[in-house]
């Protein structure tokens, strides 16, 4: 008996995957079906429905870089420390000086990749019709994880605290403050602010919320940290779980009618 | 015009030597493809031989630029063609106008540039403009940003899936009117997941993370001089998948730029299922069964919102002002605007002069002209629509879903009608009432 054939009859082995190797067709239906990672994916598929010119790939790829930014970013975490005194010098060593400083170039440029991914997936879902009944409602989430993934990225932008980063998020959130109504250089506001009594000013307008303050500061700091590590993650794995499970009930992969 | 910059080193010189290589490569595979004949490689084929020279020149351009010292450097843009590049065709008229135009011959000659070689000749020029324009040093120092790269990486990438796209939907398109099956419905049995794309996924997921590293390697991620509340970089750029909203600051106010339009696109896209009441082209590539859906879809994404991207990180330089791609950011350029209100154009027109007075009814009075054109334009319009040109859709989608429908066309036509105003009569808002920051 050869060292393999002993691993895979051992009980531990045979604890963990609960069938032998998926070599005959009977197993590889079976291993779709006993394997939690794999039962995301149906057992037989149309050969068309999963041709790399057809899919392009773009909605697993988006999801990979997903799993590659939750990694990385959790690596990230132990290390870097949103505060104003060492925010931008712990990005700065762990380009300069750490040993996984790499984790923050494939953690940018992940994300660069990600955004360009789900635009691709979107480009290709409308180009070959896929939106059309029975899949609407998972257009929608799908627009909405594009918007989160939009947040992810905006978020994460702030955090080297860098030039770079403080401004384009001042230049980002000062949209916030012409929100219509809810801002104070924006139409509308002033409908709020009548009889003496102000209930949308600078320390509480739309712009106030996304900062934490009147600019872009520590407040802002924490707040977009616990945003892009904790918040934005929790809703998008919510949403990916929902997207999957609609892929499945919707039909399946999108195909000729 | 003496070139005040110096601009080629031997480092750049070696790294141009590299791209030369890549588009080498690429092109030895081309040629070897191309003496390919039914399957079969045959010798002496004359187009074959054309592919031929033409790598063996890239081959040696590559290895003259690893040798080369940089005295007397031959292979550079020519100085007169940068000059000219940027003294016609560096304003967003232009260029907006070619982005159209490029849309429009993209779906036009859809059948001839989808041809492989056609498709090939044009990527290769393309390559070949961007590395000649590599060896000028502004173009460089834009193109050459380290968040700047994705970007023109996606621009390939966009290209080259439109290209997948329109072939197939060329091919689909000839086979529906000649009654033939779809493309994907040949050989379309069905596989077990298990290997078939269980192991897609793996070898996917083992280059994706072999091509990140690689790039983590090559390309260090910015991080700039640290976070000053003082000092205020020209020009300030949001995050560059933002630029396109940014570049609407240019024609609109932030609330409507910033606010109220990017809420009118995620929204617009939520409602695609909803309003496309076309059956035809579901789960395959097709262009002529939904014409209208697809220009539409295009129209938005090409010029409107990735044309913009590009525009805004490219070509918009200090103070928001235009630069040509091979033109100095210089903070002192300065360019003149006179932008004029619809309201005076209308009181002044009239020789009544514009009205004064600051009470609610002034103002409204003042802007009324503008008012009323904007009622006119989102609420009379759409019924007209409905019962003269679009009547077909009116009839096929009901009231409500023609009312949305013919709202988000309306929308999305507001940001080249406001262009088009903006350039050919300097128009700065068609309301402009800066008393309660309603200005459109």
């Amino acid at each position: 008996m050869s060292v393999g054939d002993y691993i895979r009859n051992s009980q531990i082995w045979k604890s963990v995957f609960r069938h032998p190797a998926p070599t005959d067709r009977r197993n590889r239906v079976v291993v779709m079906l006993t394997n939690f990672f794999l039962h995301l994916h149906p057992v037989s598929i149309k050969q068309q429905g999963i041709a790399l010119s057809y899919t392009w790939c773009m909605g697993g790829i988006t999801f990979f870089l997903f799993l590659v930014e939750t990694i990385t970013g959790v690596l990230l975490m132990f290390y870097y420390r949103p505060t104003l005194e060492w925010a931008f010098y712990d990005i700065q060593a762990l380009r300069d000086v750490q040993t996984l400083g790499i984790m923050r170039e494939i953690h940018r440029w992940g994300a660069h990749a990600m955004v360009i991914t789900v635009w691709l997936h979107m480009y290709r879902v409308f180009l070959t019709g896929s939106y059309k009944p029975p899949r609407e409602f998972n257009w929608v989430i799908g627009v909405l994880l594009l918007v989160l993934t939009l947040l992810l990225s905006f978020t994460g932008y702030l955090l080297p605290w860098d030039q770079l980063a403080i401004w384009a998020i001042t230049v980002g959130s000062n949209m916030a403050k012409a929100t219509p109504g809810l801002g104070t250089e924006g139409p509308g506001f002033q409908l709020f602010n009548t009889s003496g009594y102000e209930l949308i000013t600078n320390a509480s307008d739309a712009k106030f919320l996304l900062l934490g303050g009147r600019f872009v500061g520590e407040a802002t700091l924490n707040r977009f940290y616990i945003l892009h590590c904790v918040a934005i993650p929790l809703v998008v794995s919510g949403l990916i779980a929902i997207h999957f499970w609609r892929v499945r009930k919707d039909g399946g992969i999108s195909q000729p009618l | 015009m003496l070139n005040p910059h110096p601009d080629l080193t031997p480092s750049v010189l070696v790294g141009l030597g590299w791209f030369y290589l890549v588009i080498f490569l690429m092109n030895l595979l081309w040629t070897i493809r191309s003496f390919k004949v039914d399957g079969e490689y045959r010798s002496g084929m004359p187009r074959a031989s054309v592919w031929a020279v033409y790598t063996s020149i890239l081959m040696m351009l590559s290895f003259y630029h690893f040798t080369y010292p940089v005295e007397g450097f031959m292979f550079s843009m020519p100085l007169a063609f940068k000059d000219f590049f940027d003294a016609y065709f560096s304003n967003p008229v232009l260029y907006f106008f070619l982005t159209i135009v490029g849309l429009w011959a993209m779906i036009q000659f859809r059948e001839w540039w989808t041809r492989p070689t056609v498709a090939w000749v044009l990527l290769n020029c393309s390559l070949i403009f961007m590395t000649l324009s590599l060896t000028d040093y502004d173009f460089r120092q834009i193109v050459g940003k380290p968040d700047n790269v994705p970007i023109v990486a996606m621009l390939f990438i966009v290209a080259f899936f439109t290209w997948i796209y329109f072939s197939r939907a060329v091919d689909n398109d000839r086979r529906i009117a000649e009654g033939r099956p779809l493309f994907e419905q040949e050989d379309n049995e069905k596989v077990l997941v298990w290997p078939d794309l269980v192991y897609t996924e793996l070898i996917c997921m083992v280059v994706l993370t072999a091509v990140l590293v690689f790039w983590g390697i090559a390309l260090q991620a910015p991080l700039e001089e640290p976070a000053s509340s003082m000092k205020t970089p020209n020009p300030s750029k949001a995050p560059w998948y933002f630029l396109g909203l940014q570049e609407m600051l240019v024609y609109f106010d932030p609330w409507l730029a910033g606010v109220v339009l990017p809420s009118i696109i995620l929204g617009g896209l939520i409602a695609v299922p909803y309003i496309d009441f076309n059956k035809a082209g579901n789960g395959y590539y097709s262009f002529k069964e939904r014409s209208f859906a697809i220009t539409t879809f295009l129209f938005g994404f090409m010029p409107l919102w990735v044309a913009l991207i590009v525009l805004g990180t490219f070509l918009r330089g200090p103070n928001w002002n235009f630069f040509g791609i091979y033109e100095y950011w210089d903070v002192h350029k300065v360019e003149a605007a006179n932008n004029v209100n619809l309201s005076e154009f209308f009181w002044n027109g009239l020789g009544l002069g514009i009205p004064k007075g600051s009470g609610v009814g002034d103002i409204l009075l003042r802007e009324s002209p503008g008012i009323i054109l904007t009622i006119v334009y989102f609420a009379a319009l759409p019924p007209v629509l409905g019962l003269t040109v679009l009547r077909k859709y009116f009839v096929r989608m009901g009231v409500l879903r023609f009312l949305v429908f013919s709202n988000l066309i309306l929308w999305m036509a507001i940001l080249p009608i406001k262009m088009l105003l903006r350039w050919a009569f300097a128009l700065k808002y068609i309301v402009g009432i800066p008393e309660f920051f309603f200005n459109i």
